[in-house]
């Protein structure tokens, strides 16, 4: 084991430090040494996705980065997004369409959903469901998370998305 | 009650849990971070049947960090094992099931020999996470293998036993009969004999399980907060294990992860760290990897039925024999329960009558198998709906028409059965219109006759589809009892804490709605406090489809109890008759009079102790109730499934095109949630029917140990589901409801492999075992291109 090494990062816009020995994830580092706890941690192999947060733009599963990776990055996490009392438009349509039950999943859910519709401004809601493929829900059953997704996309692109009950 | 306010029951009213899960702010049991906190890691088997020599711990714990380290033999003297006989089993339930069980206990730490891979051996307790898992890796442990037991089948004639008192390997044996039994096969026109396996998947909450505890030296007492369903159970055994009072035990769920009945039990984990907690004076946190769990924490399913079922010309069936085998695994934490739901759901909503049932409960070298969402049903409908099916086809007949032909008509409820439940009481279908039900879901995918003829069609062009169909109903709000305490303190607002423990229901939300219609005050004036045995002395938990049923009414009635003296203390303040008074949005008053009333808080007031209290004579102070709902007996709510397939004859992928269910579950305290819950059930029953799956070989080694194997369905694997939501209020309690935390998981893996037979109809297939595999479907394929030729 080597020496715990200082890991300095901006954190939801804020600078932040902490200390961290070379194999340690940056989920554990999030959650343990910096208490930003609203990151989950489902599978510590990548798949489920709860650990999902927003490394200089791009979404990164938090458990397979190690702490010393994030030396400078901007990162952004779940406890972020609110502004204050002031939900952030995605967590309202979570709300509203029901996309939680749990909770357990939705953190990782909401990073993975906003760098999806950052990432594409020509979604289709078949795009959608393949790219929140990327995180694992097992209460939902997905449907609410699908229509909260295809409406936060609707709000940032401005523009409708054909839904698949369009055609019935 | 006036009519001054909305009632909530029956409004999707917003969720109360939402705004601290969506913003991260939620606390789950690894989010707990307490002074001085050490950090366990448990070793665990890596072979199925293995008797254990020895264990050396010495390089642990001379490992870095380390606080401790042991192994079983520490612990034998120390701990007791979990006693595999905790659920009660009334009497009227032995009556009728001739119940012969003799469930093992569980060692917290086996000392002598190991039943399955992932059974703890010994543990690190360190300074964090890391440590402990760097020391446990120097634990070796001297074993020599035994033949492992790798399946029920192999373990009826096996030589070895998983439990040296156990002969045969069998921990129970059940029996039921209705009606002549299997002696009316005799007399049928026609016989279908067949042998169908449920296979093992399981809950797989996103959250693996987890405990911290903390000891007080002070008040020798102990805080533990586990990922658990049931608080008081946990209570109950920590105290039991730590030879402490209850009442010095306290057992906290904070946010919950996900159970689906797999965090609804009592594990050793929990019992472990808190003996870890007290013993060290520390704060002792574990946490689950999901490697860890998908070896440790309870499997489901996994059931083995050979079936002969009697039928006359018109696909009538006469009676149904059930010969099942459970495969346990190496201990059955919940007892022979799964096994006595399998034999009491079996004919489902379907009146047949003559019934015989016989069941082995097993042991092998499997990890234990314990109630995950819809426990003992999917198995027995996949018996059941697929024996329809094949009768159908047997007589030329349309599976749909079989069905409505069989079902119990609306006339005909109550409708005895001629079995007991599990509660003892002889079972009588409450309520409810199943045929409406399959006329419903068949209308949902588009009419019976126009998907036969769109089916016909398809196949002319080369295309396969297939309708797949599915019936069940479901003893829910199941006892023995659930507690409530009703308090409304000098700040007059409602609080109600039960002894419920959520994992996602919405519980907060649901239980506001009930109390407020009970109280007619604004939702936001009722507190509700769950899963804390701090806070309700007596509890049961959520499990088995229960609270909404069982924890609403101990609301009710620890409510009616605070009422009398709401209703005494203001009649004395307003000089008013008792019979005049009325509750309305917040405040008692004389009906018809407006200006006369006094709000609930007022009424608190006046009900304190004291110099200066408005209390009538006889009416002690406080306002404070506590009942426990012990319900008459189950309520049954039912479904009819329905789904249309597609099959890519080229891979032999499964496509869903549309799936209807159309379930009533009574009254619904909020649609949007029971929306949610029986939608949640179906993609878990999909992904049952089609993706996941507890795969062992014949070492006893479980092949799909990560997310990498263990496939659960993603956003892009579901298909469009309908869920119609029909209500047909239990006459049981006086709200109307029935439980629907499981019922989607019921009927999917059948309803797929129906779908998938149908699709494949001219190529003979019949598939009798879960999950339906894309492989399987090849070979159907090109056996019956082969057979063609």
């Amino acid at each position: 084991m080597k020496a715990p090494r200082k890991v300095s990062l901006t954190v939801n816009g804020e600078a932040l430090s902490g200390e961290a020995s070379p194999r340690m994830l940056f989920a554990d580092f999030l959650r343990d040494v910096l208490g930003k706890t609203g990151t989950h941690v489902g599978c510590e192999h990548g798949v489920c996705g709860a650990c999902t947060v927003i490394v200089d733009d791009v979404a990164v599963r938090s458990c397979l980065m190690f702490a010393v990776q994030a030396e400078g990055a901007d990162v952004k996490t779940v406890e972020g997004l609110a502004d204050g009392e002031e939900l952030h438009p995605l967590q309202k349509l979570f709300s509203e369409h029901r996309a939680l039950q749990c909770g357990y999943c939705t953190p990782g859910m909401l990073m993975t959903a906003i760098d999806l519709v950052a990432s594409n401004n020509a979604l289709s809601e078949q795009d959608i469901k393949v790219g929140m493929s990327a995180a694992l829900c097992r209460c939902t059953g997905y449907d609410g998370i699908v229509k909260a997704v295809t409406a936060y996309a609707e709000q940032v692109h401005g523009k409708p998305i054909k839904r698949e009950s369009d055609n019935g | 009650m006036a009519d001054t306010m909305p009632s909530y029951i029956g409004r999707s009213v917003v969720r109360r849990e939402d705004n601290r899960l969506l913003k991260g702010a939620g606390t789950f049991v690894g989010d707990m971070k307490l002074e001085g906190m050490v950090h366990v890691a448990i070793v665990r088997s890596q072979q199925a049947h293995a008797r254990i020599n020895s264990v050396d711990l010495e390089a642990a714990r001379n490992a870095d960090g380390v606080v401790l380290a042991l192994a079983g033999a520490e612990l034998k003297d120390v701990l007791p094992p979990i006693s595999g006989m905790q659920v009660a089993a009334p009497k009227g339930w032995r009556d009728g099931m001739d119940p012969h069980i003799d469930i093992p206990d569980q060692t917290l730490v086996p000392y002598d020999k190991l039943r399955y891979v992932g059974e703890p051996y010994a543990l690190v307790v360190a300074g964090d996470r890391y440590m402990a898992e760097d020391a446990a890796e120097l634990i070796e442990g001297d074993f020599d293998p035994l033949p492992p037991i790798a399946s029920a089948e192999a373990a009826l004639d096996a030589e070895a036993l998983v439990h040296d008192h156990l002969p045969g390997n069998i921990a129970a044996t059940l029996h039921a009969k209705k009606g002549e039994g299997e002696a009316a096969l005799e007399a049928a026109p026609h016989r279908l004999k067949r042998r169908y396996y449920h296979h093992r998947y399981a809950a797989m909450p996103m959250e693996c399980r987890g405990v911290v505890a903390e000891y007080d030296s002070r008040t020798d007492s102990i805080t533990v907060w586990s990922s658990t369903q049931v608080v008081h159970w946990v209570r109950r055994e920590v105290a039991n294990a730590l030879d402490m009072p209850e009442e010095r035990v306290r057992v906290v769920a904070p946010d919950v992860g996900g159970g689906f009945g797999g965090k609804g039990h009592v594990y050793p984990e929990d019992i472990l760290i808190a003996y870890l907690a007290k013993r060290l004076d520390r704060p002792v946190k574990w946490l689950e990897d999901r490697h860890e769990h998908l070896l440790n924490a309870a499997h489901s399913r996994d059931n083995l039925f050979d079936i002969e079922v009697g039928y006359d010309d018109d696909g009538r069936i006469s009676v149904v024999k059930n010969y099942f085998l459970v495969d346990s695994g190496a201990y059955s934490p919940v007892g022979a329960a799964i096994a006595g739901n399998s034999i009491a759901h079996f004919m489902g909503p379907y009146d047949i009558p003559h019934y015989e049932a016989d069941c082995k409960v097993m042991m092998t070298n499997r990890t234990p198998n314990a109630p995950y969402r819809g426990a003992g049903r999917p198995e027995v409908a996949f018996a059941m709906e697929r024996s329809i099916d094949l009768i159908a086809n047997e007589l030329g007949l349309d599976p749909a028409e079989v069905r409505f032909r069989n079902m119990i008509q609306p006339e005909q409820m109550p409708y005895a059965v001629g079995l007991p439940y599990r509660d003892g009481v002889m079972i009588e279908y409450d309520s409810g219109d199943y045929p409406e039900a399959l006329r419903k879901a068949l209308d949902g995918i588009g009419g019976l006759d126009e998907f036969r003829s769109r089916q016909k069609a398809a196949l002319a062009e080369g295309r396969y589809l297939g309708l797949g169909l599915g019936c069940y109903v479901e003893g829910t709000g199941i006892g023995p009892f659930e507690g409530a305490t009703v308090k409304i303190d000098s700040s007059g607002k409602v609080m109600v804490a039960t002894g419920a423990c959520p994992q996602g229901q919405g519980h907060e939300t649901a239980f506001a709605q009930v109390a407020a219609d009970i109280w007619n005050v604004p939702i936001e004036d009722v507190v509700v406090t769950l899963a804390d045995t701090s806070h309700v002395t007596m509890g049961y938990g959520t499990i088995a489809s229960r609270s909404a049923v069982t924890a609403s009414g101990a609301i009710k009635d620890s409510s009616d109890k605070v009422k009398e003296k709401v209703f005494a203390i203001a009649a004395n303040v307003l000089e008013a008759s008792e019979s005049d008074l009325e509750l309305r949005n917040g405040s008692v008053g004389v009906k018809g009079v407006p200006e006369m009333s006094m709000t609930l808080k007022e009424v608190a007031r006046a009900a304190l102790p004291g110099w200066i209290h408005q209390r009538p004579e006889g009416i002690e102070a406080g306002l404070e109730g506590t009942a426990y709902y012990e319900p008459p007996t189950v309520t049954w709510a039912y479904a009819a499934n329905a789904a249309i397939v597609e099959i890519d004859a080229q891979t032999g992928v499964v496509k869903i095109e549309n799936y209807v269910e159309v379930h009533d579950a009574g009254t619904l305290i909020n649609p949007g949630i029971a929306d949610g819950q029986v939608r949640g059930g179906l993609v878990q029953g999909i992904g049952g029917g089609l993706f996941e799956e507890l795969f062992y070989d014949e070492h006893g080694q479980l092949m799909t140990g990560s997310f990498m194997d263990y496939l659960l369905p993603t956003a892009s694997d579901i298909p469009p589901i309908n869920v119609i939501h029909t209500e047909t209020p239990s006459p049981r309690n006086s709200f109307g409801f029935k439980g629907l935390g499981e019922g989607g998981a019921i009927a999917p893996p059948v309803v797929i492999a129906n779908a998938v037979c149908d699709a494949l109809k001219s190529f003979g297939a019949e598939l009798n075992s879960t999950p339906v595999r894309a492989e399987q479907i090849l070979n159907i394929i090109d056996a019956g291109v082969a057979a063609a030729e």
